[in-house]
């Protein structure tokens, strides 16, 4: 390829199919929580309720509406963002490779104050989240299908060790998303340069020599 | 401690309730007769669920069933009032009138229901609030009623009336399904009024609320009608 279209063309640090899933999963994943929270106030597993002001809906039928409305999109973006991250090598690119030693070892930099942010490629602990929350979000799906058709998806519900299990599964899942929500939200406010490439694509930077 | 400014947080609450559908305003469904737009788009979504869960339904797979000693004791009365007004019916008077697409549309007696085979079931009965409970249901197939009383199995609804004004509807493909019952006993005993004397619906292949208590009617027809719950904005199928 000669040089002149490398030039004209520079990478970008989030390809436009990746920035355009990236924004509608968060839509999907806000309203799927917030609705989600509404339909667990109607029957606690656990001692506390969310409050009314931060469920979506307003009453247990628009909450299950919203929820079963939103998961179509959540389903559908997830699924169209594991086949292309795995047919174009994005994962293998950005997530691997990953050792329990090197998140050890940029935990360590970072709270020292010595982990360097690169642009573009992800340091130990960002993959550790990511392959987490990716993880997090095929759990969540597959319990959240269990609940809502333990008869005719029996085996989703088997998987999850019944019904009233994979409403805990379902549970977890979507405090280890909360979780991952919070610490993303947190570092992009703390680096905010972060956040307008994931609308433009930004421009990969140059290799350093 | 700095007591939290109002303004913000009502701002914090529209930011988070609606998040970035702020063309979708207001509390859902709270006004059925002057439906919103996001009422609209709720709607739509709902009647594409019920489509899903039709083709997701297989006549041939059947809800688990327990064993005795997993029945859930004492059993949870739910609905939408207090167990105190549950309706009573009396069982000598009592009769379940049928209307529709049926031929032989004579009310049926208690006594002659309880003359067709009966058939018994310990499934789990799942609220749409969530929770569950597992008991013991015997009573007729639904199935073999609607042929011995000519129903046309190929009209798309079976609905039902309750002696307590509740009323609610199902796909006739649910209705033949071999676990779907008209069930006069609970846990081994006749239906007490709490849990739906004399006859109620019992369908473990749909939430809670598709199983109406103390049936008056029977209907098999084509036309949508919905459900006390349904037109209040559950989604319709309610399958599990």
């Amino acid at each position: 390829m000669p040089e002149t279209t490398k030039r004209a063309r520079p990478r970008k640090i989030h390809p436009l199919p990746l920035r355009i899933m990236h924004w509608l999963n968060a839509l999907a994943i806000v309203m799927m929580i917030g609705s989600g929270w509404q339909i667990y106030d109607a029957s606690p597993l656990f001692n506390f309720t969310f409050p009314t002001l931060i469920t979506i809906g307003g009453w247990l039928g628009a909450g299950i509406a919203w929820h079963l409305a939103f998961m179509w999109l959540l389903m559908a973006n997830g699924l169209a963002y594991l086949i292309w991250g795995a047919s174009t090598g994005h994962f293998r690119r950005k997530l691997w490779p990953l050792s329990p030693s090197a998140v050890l070892q940029d935990f360590r930099r970072a709270f020292t104050l010595r982990l360097h942010h690169q642009r573009g490629v992800y340091n130990a602990v960002q993959k550790l989240l990511y392959a987490g929350v990716i993880l997090a979000g095929i759990a969540v799906v597959i319990s959240g299908l269990a609940i809502w058709k333990p008869v005719q998806l029996w085996f989703f519900c088997d998987l999850c060790g019944g019904y009233f299990a994979a409403r805990y599964v379902h549970f977890t899942a979507m405090a280890v998303i909360v979780a991952f929500f919070a610490i993303h939200v947190l570092l992009v406010l703390l680096v905010p340069k972060t956040l307008p490439s994931m609308i433009t694509g930004g421009k990969m930077p140059e290799p350093q020599p | 401690m700095k007591k939290p400014d109002p303004t913000r947080r009502k701002i914090l609450h529209r930011a988070l309730a609606f998040g970035a559908l702020a063309a979708l305003p207001g509390c859902d469904y709270e006004n059925p007769q002057n439906p919103d737009l996001a009422d609209d788009v709720l709607h739509m979504m709902s009647w594409f669920n019920d489509r899903m869960q039709q083709a997701l339904f297989d006549p041939h797979t059947l809800a688990p069933t327990f064993s005795a000693d997993q029945i859930t004791q004492p059993p949870r009365f739910n609905a939408f009032y207090d167990i105190s007004q549950a309706p009573i019916v009396d069982p000598a008077s009592y009769k379940l009138e049928l209307g529709g697409q049926i031929q032989d549309k004579s009310p049926w007696t208690l006594g002659k229901l309880r003359t067709l085979p009966q058939e018994s079931q310990i499934t789990r009965l799942i609220c749409v609030e969530g929770w569950r409970v597992i008991g013991q249901w015997s009573g007729v197939r639904l199935g073999d009623f609607l042929r011995r009383i000519g129903a046309d199995t190929t009209c798309r609804y079976v609905s039902f009336k309750c002696a307590d004004g509740y009323y609610s509807s199902i796909d006739m493909e649910s209705a033949l399904h071999p676990q779907t019952i008209l069930a006069l006993d609970f846990l081994g005993a006749p239906l007490t009024p709490a849990f739906g004397a004399p006859v109620r619906l019992r369908i473990p292949t749909k939430l809670g609320f598709k199983n109406p208590k103390s049936l008056t009617y029977l209907g098999v027809s084509n036309i949508y009608s919905g459900g006390y719950w349904e037109d209040q904005g559950y989604n319709w199928f309610s399958g599990s």
